[in-house]
């Protein structure tokens, strides 16, 4: 599996003029990657998104899965928001099945792969609760779960963790590595939260803003069994600094 | 930099205000009041009216047969409830709102679904409908009475009319209300259109479409009385026009007794479905 963009551009046409939100981007994430993109707002980072999920049109170049162009959205490539997409009216179980319920598989096999998912992402003992009940990093958790059970070839991921608190952040972005090695999931995750992208990704991909283009590649260089300690580390910080640099260089307001 | 510096220790300083004592409880915005003060409001916003009904029948500075006691009241009510003709009526009107209502109900769902969901459907129905609802539906009676003769139909049509684009209109509204992020993020999870519709907006704007429903239900209640004035045989509408020609009042009040009655009981009966399909609003 290998997720490709030629010469992606996304231009909307507003009163003022044409807002150029994308313009000639090149990117290729091979299976199994963990892929993070940072850039300050402006850098067309949730647009990417957008037309990789198949929900947007690029305005030119393509996206490629496998070779094939994207045409729409589907359950191959999971998409997760900042907040508030789960179904409010379901349970915490029955929003991870929604997508499963839509495929002619066996109700037995249904529950047995909603049960594995809630385990994995340790929602098993709020299965029944609805979502009202829950807090942000508990409805993200159910997010994230029910794209995964679509078992998708690459889960994207715009900002999930950017309305919670540190602490809940950051024990979101353990369960998140954890889940990308269990899984074998390839992952694709827009933040701007530097930190974020350099503890969790394996390449961490600087948008330039106005128009939002690739800035830097860089390969994260950092033992793949991470912990929270590895934030203190001095190869962690560098790399940290380095990135900064970078999205500080490229944003233009 | 420096001249706003300066400017700004021209300014003379801003005059503070003196701090109010806080209001009591039941003064104050949204501030919760105690159970008992609840109850005494509530007993008195009903009993009141009632109390003064009472004084002014029994102190004879009214003329009964302009305002009856509630005893008269209550065995006019008594009375006509024995000969059946009472339920005859009552039984009249609500079958005319319930075939009335249903219909309008039936067609403006589906209409108010397409409307909230597709642009096209918000662009060919919401300029006509929203035209056609300030369009009074008593002022059709006589166009409906020459097109539909004298009979139940004319009567169930004003119901229809009067109420099938207002809850057209609502219906699209509690649609409009189902963020776009979930509808996006039920296409990548691999719904189809129909399955968007079908198993998450519906269910999203359901709540609001009973709500919708209990709005116009009232509507449609009020517009039977409105039907039955012109022309029927039976109704509680025709009940008050023919206790008005031998001036029973007493008949009058106890008929508006019963339709306040029945409303309520329609209004209580769609709250209480809507709280059930409406327990997971956060």
């Amino acid at each position: 599996m290998m997720l490709e963009l030629v010469g992606v551009g996304k231009t909307f046409r507003r009163r003022g003029g044409p807002v150029h939100a994308l313009d000639g981007v090149d990117l290729r994430v091979d299976k199994g990657a963990f892929v993070c993109v940072v850039g300050a707002s402006g850098s067309g980072k949730s647009t990417l998104l957008a037309l990789i999920a198949g929900l947007a049109r690029p305005s030119t170049g393509e996206v490629r899965l496998d070779g094939r162009p994207v045409a729409g959205p589907g359950p191959e490539r999971g998409l997760v928001f900042q907040a508030d997409t789960v179904y409010p009216w379901r349970t915490v179980e029955r929003n991870v099945s929604f997508g499963l319920e839509l495929l002619p598989i066996p109700p037995s096999d249904l529950a047995c792969r909603v049960t594995w998912y809630l385990d994995e992402t340790g929602l098993t003992g709020l299965r029944h609760a609805l979502p009202r009940q829950l807090s942000g990093g508990q409805r993200q958790r159910v997010a994230i779960a029910r794209a995964l059970a679509c078992e998708p070839e690459v889960l994207l991921l715009d900002e999930p963790f950017g309305a919670l608190d540190v602490q809940t952040k950051e024990d979101m972005q353990l369960l998140l590595r954890r889940i990308w090695r269990d899984t074998g999931t390839t992952v694709l995750m827009v933040t701007h939260d530097v930190e974020e992208a350099v503890f969790l990704g394996e390449r961490v991909v600087v948008l330039a803003s106005h128009p939002g283009r690739i800035a830097a590649d860089l390969q994260v260089d950092l033992p793949s069994d991470r912990d929270l300690h590895a934030k203190r580390d001095p190869a962690f910080l560098a790399l940290r600094a380095r990135v900064e640099d970078l999205v500080r260089q490229y944003h233009r307001t | 930099m420096t001249m706003s510096t300066v400017d700004r220790m021209r300014w003379p300083p801003l005059p503070r205000r003196q701090p109010r004592p806080r209001a009591p409880a039941l003064l104050a915005i949204r501030a919760p009041i105690s159970r008992r003060a609840t109850t005494v409001l509530v007993m008195l916003s009903v009993v009141a009216p009632v109390a003064v009904w009472v004084a002014l029948g029994s102190s004879g500075a009214v003329d009964p047969r302009f305002l009856p006691s509630p005893g008269a009241v209550a065995s006019a009510g008594w009375e006509m409830a024995r000969s059946g003709q009472l339920a005859a009526d009552a039984w009249a009107s609500v079958r005319r709102v319930l075939v009335g209502f249903g219909l309008a109900v039936a067609v403006s769902v589906p209409l108010g679904i397409v409307m909230g969901s597709f642009q096209a459907g918000r662009a060919a129905l919401e300029p006509v409908s929203g035209l056609l609802r300030y369009l009074p539906a008593a002022a059709f009676t006589p166009l409906l009475l020459i097109w539909l003769g004298i009979d139940e139909p004319p009567k169930v049509a004003l119901i229809f009319i009067g109420t099938v684009f207002f809850n057209m209109l609502m219906t699209a509204d509690a649609v409009r209300q189902v963020p776009g992020a979930l509808i996006d993020v039920s296409y990548t999870l691999g719904a189809r259109r129909n399955e968007v519709l079908r198993k998450v907006i519906v269910p999203h704007a359901l709540p609001g479409m009973i709500d919708a429903v209990r709005v116009n239900a009232a509507a449609a209640w009020n517009l039977v009385v409105v039907a039955e004035l012109v022309n029927s045989e039976q109704g509680l509408g025709k009940r008050i026009l023919l206790s008005q020609r031998f001036t029973q009042t007493d008949r009058i009040f106890a008929t508006l007794v019963v339709i306040a009655a029945i409303g309520v009981a329609t209004d209580v009966l769609l709250r209480l479905l809507r709280d059930r399909t409406g327990r997971w609003v956060p």
